[in-house]
């Protein structure tokens, strides 16, 4: 357990790095997490996304060893670690309070790790210079804690839990805590140690925004279980049911029955209009289905489209409704609007505001015509 | 008239406030330089009790006592009352939780009277049954450590209630074992609360006069028996200048105290603001804003 060696060619090919084996926590009788199974390869930076409660955080922990699992088994680099104690793991974790240790300085902090290892006093010094390095807070060795910034505190956490050299890194909100704007910046900032240092990294947000700039993959989940796993333009364009689809991002659902199922696409019937999709999906004829059509993916306009606009001539008639704009928000590089469909449906669009000064303004009460690719069409069974 | 009411109310009101708190005190200091034993007529100035105290071995000796029962005192409170602390707030639930945490704030709202003469009547009968322990020092020490701890209860239990625990999982997590994590991160954080705590009971026992009359034996007075025992017997202006002393010697430690106060604060503001600044060594540092 003293210092962890990186992980290298030893582990068989294959074999994921970290495996997390139909495991099971159970708050008296509440399924915090319900028989979840995961696995993480090596180098990749993993994101458990999803909305507080759904038993992100409870996962993180058991990971850390804070929670004990009800049931299951949870494998790093093929090894059962669930009865080892946290101070025995070769994990390390960065907290969303940062817990930074307040009557101790910069540098005890990073060093705290390794002192507990007993490590020659030597290497210490070289490896806490490193950390400030990497994380370049070099002139802040002597501070405390409260005299950073909230920025600065976060890299020393940072810093601190990256010290050991550990396996495994557990990131719980690792922006959580920073304004809006410190935030887009640390987001890429943070990837870029983590690639630098070639740690696997577990991370758990609720910021859809986080998960996507930081993560290699993102599981989505929802009282205790994982409802998609997948890289962050999977999730996004092709999500395999409501919740997701919803979660991530804004997304306009229709609900609607298959009328057509062909090779290469289906029609569904809604109250709305009817949808091409050329997804490859397949369902029975009649069969109950929802149509998501993303905010951005759909086109605005006051003159009827016309059928060279479409990608291809089968599209034409459909996945066209007509509306009236009854509410828009400009916000600055895009804008939105809510339209009103002849059916009652209100569905969201979104436009980028390319060019400076829009010639064709819409704006409240103009008749539209709203209309999008058959690609972009996901239909969703559950 | 109305309108000189309102402009010196407040500043009078103040003055008497004052007046009301602190002209009893300033009587008592002004008489202990009495040249005689007048109590009501100040004839001259002089140095006389306080010669007189330092030959007062009743006094001398009483407050030695006095010293010695609140030092322990202070240290067991303090001792006790975190272990009380940490199981009432690190343990929500455990069979009797309720009854232990009755058990240890009851002495905040017995009747001091009560607590001593209870006590007294337990000492006199366990010293029947075992021979054991003669009234006195010891008696009077666990007789002010049992007050003293539900009140440095009182105060450690508040500010571990706002312990942050994710510091002890941090500690955890970086590989420090419970114990470590106790002495290298828990206990330093809490240092200032147990160290209050001791302060507060060594106050409460320094200055008890109840709980010790009931638990002292013959010859054993801290220094407030001594000094209630002398206003028993009339005026003596030796206890003025006893009293006055430790006017002087709290009012020195609490300016002192305010004074390390202030200058720490004075510290604090001042790296706070340098924390702002570039450092002088040249070396370009990132302070948030993006990296080139």
């Amino acid at each position: 357990m003293v210092e962890t060696k990186r992980l290298n060619t030893s582990l068989s090919v294959g074999a994921p790095f970290l495996q997390i084996q139909r495991i099971v926590k159970k708050f008296d009788d509440v399924f915090a997490v319900d028989e979840l199974s995961l696995d993480v390869s090596q180098g990749e930076i993993f994101a458990l996304l999803g909305s507080s409660g759904c038993g992100k955080s409870t996962l993180l922990r058991m990971l850390a060893g804070f929670e004990v699992p009800t049931s299951g088994q949870i494998l790093l680099s093929g090894q059962n670690i669930v009865g080892l104690a946290p101070y025995e793991r070769p994990i390390n974790m960065m907290f969303q309070s940062y817990a930074l240790f307040p009557h101790l300085s910069v540098w005890d902090n990073i060093a705290f790790g390794l002192r507990r290892d007993n490590m020659p006093k030597a290497q210490i010094e070289e490896r806490v210079a490193q950390m400030l390095d990497l994380v370049q807070l070099r002139a802040y060795a002597k501070r405390k804690p409260h005299q950073l910034s909230g920025g600065q505190q976060q890299r020393v956490a940072l810093a601190r839990s990256l010290a050991k050299r550990p396996q495994l890194l557990l990131l719980d909100e690792p922006l959580g805590a920073l304004d809006a704007k410190l935030r887009q910046q640390t987001q890429l900032e943070l990837v870029s140690i983590i690639k630098q240092v070639g740690v696997t990294c577990v991370m758990v947000t609720h910021d859809q925004e986080e998960a996507m700039t930081m993560a290699t993959r993102i599981g989505v989940m929802s009282e205790g279980k994982i409802l998609q796993i997948g890289q962050p333009a999977e999730i996004y364009e092709t999500p395999n049911c409501r919740f997701v689809a919803d979660f991530i991002g804004s997304v306009n659902l229709f609900q609607g029955r298959i009328e057509v199922d062909a090779l290469d696409h289906v029609v569904i019937a809604t109250q709305e209009c009817k949808h091409y999709a050329s997804c490859g999906i397949t369902g029975a004829v009649g069969m109950d289905v929802q149509v998501a059509v993303r905010p951005e993916k759909m086109a605005l306009q006051t003159a009827p489209v016309q059928d060279a606009q479409r990608e291809s001539l089968a599209e034409v008639g459909y996945n066209l409704a007509r509306g009236v704009i009854e509410d828009l928000a400009y916000l600055g590089s895009l804008t939105t609007y809510l339209v009103k469909l002849e059916g009652g449906k209100v569905v969201r669009v979104t436009h980028t505001n390319a060019a400076r000064h829009n010639a064709s303004q819409l704006t409240r009460g103009d008749c539209v015509y709203v209309w999008w690719c058959a690609s972009d069409v996901v239909v969703l069974t559950s | 008239m109305r309108r000189v009411i309102q402009r010196y109310f407040s500043r009078v009101w103040l003055v008497a406030v004052f007046l009301f708190l602190y002209l009893p005190l300033l009587f008592m200091v002004v008489f202990s330089f009495n040249s005689t034993r007048q109590d009501a007529v100040f004839t001259g100035f002089s140095w006389r009790w306080y010669e007189a105290l330092g030959r007062d071995t009743k006094i001398v000796e009483g407050f030695w006592l006095s010293l010695q029962i609140a030092t322990v005192t202070g240290v067991l409170s303090a001792v006790l009352g975190t272990f009380a602390a940490f199981v009432l707030v690190r343990y929500q639930r455990f069979p009797g939780r309720a009854l232990f945490s009755g058990m240890v704030n009851a002495p905040l709202v017995m009747p001091e009277v009560v607590i001593g003469l209870s006590l007294l009547l337990l000492m006199v009968g366990v010293q029947r049954a075992l021979g054991w322990p003669e009234r006195g020092f010891l008696t009077i020490v666990l007789g002010h450590t049992l007050l003293g701890m539900a009140y440095a209860m009182v105060v450690v239990q508040s500010r571990l209630l706002e312990f942050d625990r994710s510091l002890e999982e941090a500690a955890m997590d970086l590989g420090a074992r419970p114990l470590q994590v106790f002495l290298l991160v828990t206990l330093p954080n809490m240092a200032q609360a147990i160290v209050a705590a001791f302060l507060l009971s060594f106050t409460l026992s320094f200055d008890d006069v109840v709980i010790s009359e009931f638990l002292s034996g013959p010859g054993v007075n801290t220094l407030p028996q001594v000094i209630f025992g002398y206003a028993r017997r009339g005026i003596n202006p030796t206890i003025y200048s006893a009293a006055s002393l430790l006017i002087a010697a709290v009012s020195l430690g609490v300016v002192a105290y305010s004074a390390w106060v202030a200058r720490d604060a004075r510290r604090l503001a001042k790296d706070a603001r340098s924390a702002d600044v570039a450092p002088r060594d040249g070396q370009a540092v990132h302070t948030g804003s993006p990296r080139p």
